[in-house]
């Protein structure tokens, strides 16, 4: 097979970073080539060159064995390559076919377009309404609009950013089918991912990359996850296991029978939620992104004065009415899914933001003042103990990379001596190496007896730290599983929202 | 082939850009100014001189500078608190007025009064006025979600009215033929001024220090925090667990109050009592002042000179050069657009494509 994409010398660099340096390989055509690498490898900006979003320093690119010059995503798609991204851009209050129509290059009225759409969903078992609105529609069922709106292009080559992070183990099953039928028909597949399990099962070929450098481009064939995340890495990481079988006893949290009862169409309903967690116990909430998460950690943070009924107790005492600066104050802490804008502001210097979170707490006022002496220190702690990678404390947060910024993040929140701790997301997004450190982390704190909530979309991270799971569907919690009776199946029906 | 203009943001914007798109603004708004001057067939560099040197050029004019640029000042200082906050207080020229309409009224009351103490009661009572007005749409914004722009600027005219109703009404000088206008103040509750013979008064010292206060609170305070992170981004100040709603409260007064007062000075300064138009819109003008200054205290003084500077030149300019003084206002508006312009491009590529 002769190759259809031929990187060659491809440099790209960002004031003090190297994205990609010295970057070659063929991608051959009808193959299914993964791009394997930690976050910051490289892969995501060595892609965005190729759909003609960023400009190589130098370097060239070759299709069918032809050099071609891609300054812009709509050269991309008139040379066949289209690219479906991690976040969707989709207009939540317009139907399917309407989105479809949006991304359309030519002229094309709907109910042509609604016959193409439908020829397409129909060959390869894409489960859609074109007349149903987006906002109706599951995750998985929002990335399908993403892949028939590329396909409606006619493309020859579909790159895909991470598209199983979204996704339950079921829906992943039926996109890599839908992925295999549409090579078999002729289009060549670039998938990113750093699970290394999806990448020997779905593709051919994987290049390895490792700070904006190839590692190697190898066949999937003889490789399995250990070999493939040595080569990835560079070293093996540990994973962070607590011991099992612990007996807890104190209770800490709960929450009981809470429900809310929101008109808005945008939001989820939580509907009687129940919840025990115990001194020094990790409490896994899984679930596919968009079924309650987001409503239950503002509950939980108490940021809007969130309207629900039912009771939340932190150590037998009522926290319903209390507000978010109450609850800190009571050593409750929190980090949110969303880093930049939400648990830091990107603007702001890392000892600011570390007041953000800490204003609660007098040692750092005197009056009404701010004792920045003090947040700084705490400031240079946080960045000793948590090895945040920056030259100092005066260093805006937007400027730290996404694992070094949860770091920071997380390490604030420890620092102050949480007696629980509520998290979101707490690796996503963020390099391998950080990741097993916060998990690391994570499972010593909880053997100091600090309590634990994380909430997650990552079944690997639960499974690992958690020592009790349940799962978030459409608003219903699931009953908990102990971790050590949890076999993959059983999780995978209860996310698909078969528990009662 | 359909050729559109593109905006896309920039991943990476300059702060140095930031500080100095005021001046490349000055500089634009001259150099386009200059074509106004020679559309009226007038030689634009002796019109600068006209317009931009010599009402500065004697102690007179220096006092006059400093008499327009202290309520501007104060206000837009006021004003940088709501827009730091992302609080769009348009209605500094109503909350301006009610100052006048409090503190003068006390004036009124009591203009037999010999007492030390009237001026302060005044001063006093400049300031609650136009926090007064100033919590009105705060309370609209909090309880009803209603728009600040639109609330804080209708409010505006009703202060006008209001004043036009005292000074037509009861308020009007019985010995004053029948002139819409109050009795003048009794002299102690006059500002005092710094130089005989000069119009210049007190007014700048209270300017140096609510800067100074401002720079404080901005950069020292909790408060001052609790303002650049909800400006910043409102989701991490509600984790950061600030109350927005309280935030509105503080800022509204804060602003209302500084424009009660500079309209007070106004009254009880240069005017000496209440008439109808009793402010060059200040209270307009001094949102310029405060983004030209880039919400920073010490930059808020400057652009203040600076702004003052078209009032007096506009003036200037209808005595020799014989055209209107709204080419003042003219200078004002191409300030704040080539502002505005240089921080769009300084956040956004533009493109064509």
């Amino acid at each position: 097979m002769q190759s259809i994409v031929e990187f060659k010398n491809i440099f790209k660099s960002y004031p003090g970073v190297k994205a990609n340096q010295d970057v070659s390989f063929n991608i051959k055509e009808q193959s299914i080539h993964a791009i394997l690498g930690e976050n910051g490898a490289g892969k995501s900006t060595l892609v965005k060159i190729l759909y003609g979003h960023l400009k190589p320093d130098s370097g060239e690119i070759l299709i069918n064995s032809n050099l071609a010059v891609i300054n812009s995503p709509s050269t991309a798609k008139n040379l066949g390559i289209n690219m479906v991204f991690q976040h969707f851009s989709l207009f939540e209050s317009l139907t399917v076919a309407e989105n479809l129509i949006l991304g359309m290059n030519e002229n094309i009225s709907l109910t042509k377009l609604k016959d193409k759409s439908k020829t397409i969903c129909d060959k390869y078992g894409f489960n859609l309404n074109l007349n149903s609105p987006i906002s109706s529609l599951s995750v998985g069922q929002r990335q399908s609009v993403e892949i028939v709106r590329s396909l409606l292009n006619n493309p020859k080559i579909l790159i895909m950013d991470e598209p199983t992070s979204v996704l339950t183990p079921d829906e992943i099953s039926k996109l890599f089918k839908i992925i295999k039928n549409l090579v078999k028909d002729g289009l060549t597949v670039i998938f990113i991912s750093h699970k290394l399990e999806e990448i020997i099962n779905l593709s051919d070929y994987v290049t390895i990359m490792r700070n904006g450098k190839v590692v190697s481009t190898i066949s999937t064939q003889n490789e399995d996850p250990e070999t493939l995340g040595y080569k990835m890495l560079g070293y093996k990481v540990s994973k962070a296991k607590h011991e099992s079988n612990i007996n807890f006893s104190q209770e800490i949290f709960n929450i009981k029978n809470l429900s809310t009862k929101s008109k808005d169409p945008f939001t989820i309903n939580l509907n009687k939620i129940d919840l025990n967690l115990k001194k020094g116990q990790i409490f896994g909430i899984a679930g596919v992104a968009g079924n309650g998460q987001k409503e239950l950690m503002e509950i939980l943070l108490n940021e809007n004065d969130y309207e629900f009924s039912g009771d939340i107790f932190f150590k037998d005492l009522n926290i319903n009415n209390l507000s978010t600066f109450q609850r800190k104050s009571l050593s409750i802490s929190y980090v949110t899914e969303e880093r930049l804008g939400h648990s830091a502001v990107p603007e702001m210097s890392l000892s600011e933001n570390i007041f953000l979170s800490m204003n609660h707490k007098s040692e750092f006022k005197k009056g009404d003042f701010i004792n920045f002496e003090k947040i700084n220190s705490y400031a240079s702690n946080v960045i000793k103990k948590f090895n945040v990678d920056t030259p100092s404390y005066n260093v805006k947060a937007g400027k730290l990379s996404g694992g070094n910024l949860q770091k920071f993040i997380i390490g604030r929140e420890i620092m102050s001596n949480p007696e629980l701790l509520i998290l979101s997301q707490p690796t996503w997004g963020i390099d391998a190496g950080s990741e097993a450190f916060i998990k690391k982390t994570i499972v010593e704190l909880s053997q100091k007896g600090v309590s634990i909530i994380i909430i997650s979309h990552d079944l690997d991270e639960l499974l690992e730290v958690c020592h009790q799971i349940s799962v978030l569907y459409e608003g219903s919690l699931s009953n908990p599983l102990n971790v050590e009776d949890i076999n993959i199946t059983k999780l995978g029906k209860y996310m698909g929202g078969l528990f009662d | 082939m359909v050729y559109l203009i593109r905006v896309q943001l920039r991943e990476d914007y300059s702060n140095l850009i930031f500080y100095l798109s005021p001046l490349v603004a000055v500089a634009l708004t001259l150099f386009f100014g200059s074509f106004i001057f020679l559309i009226l067939d007038l030689s634009p560099i002796e019109s600068f001189k006209i317009f931009f040197i010599s009402p500065i050029s004697n102690s007179y004019g220096i006092s006059e500078l400093f008499v327009k640029a202290t309520p501007l000042a104060i206000i837009a200082l006021g004003l940088s608190y709501c827009f730091k906050n992302n609080i769009y207080n348009i209605g500094a020229e109503g909350q301006l007025t009610m100052g006048a309409i409090f503190g003068g009224g006390i004036g009124l009351l009591f203009n037999d009064s010999t007492s030390v103490f009237l001026l302060p009661l005044m001063i006093l009572f400049g300031a609650i006025g136009g926090a007064f007005w100033a919590t009105i749409p705060a309370i609209l914004k909090t309880k009803f979600n209603t728009n600040e722009i639109l609330t804080s600027l209708m409010l505006t005219y009703v202060a006008l009215f209001i004043l036009d109703y005292f000074v037509v009404g009861p308020w009007k000088d019985p010995a004053g033929y029948g002139l819409p206008k109050s009795m003048p103040f009794p002299d102690t509750g006059r500002l005092p001024v710094l130089f005989d013979g000069l119009r210049v008064h007190i007014g700048v010292y209270f300017a140096i220090i609510i800067c100074f206060i401002t720079y404080i609170v901005y950069n020292k305070t909790l408060f001052g925090f609790k303002l650049k992170v909800s400006g910043l981004s409102s989701k991490a100040s509600q984790y950061a667990g600030f109350k927005y709603k309280n935030l509105i409260f503080y800022t509204f007064i804060i602003s209302g109050a500084c424009a009660g007062l500079a309209g007070l000075f106004e009254v009880s300064g240069p005017i000496g009592l209440l008439y109808r138009d009793i402010s060059p819109n200040y209270g307009f003008t001094a949102i310029i002042v405060a983004f030209l200054g880039r919400l920073n205290p010490f930059g808020i003084i400057l652009s203040s000179l600076l702004i003052a500077l078209t009032y007096l030149g506009a003036e200037d300019a209808q005595l020799f050069l014989k055209i209107p003084s709204a080419v003042g206002f003219v200078f004002q508006g191409l300030v704040l657009f080539f502002l505005l312009g240089t921080d769009f491009l300084n956040k956004y590529r533009v493109f064509i494509k």
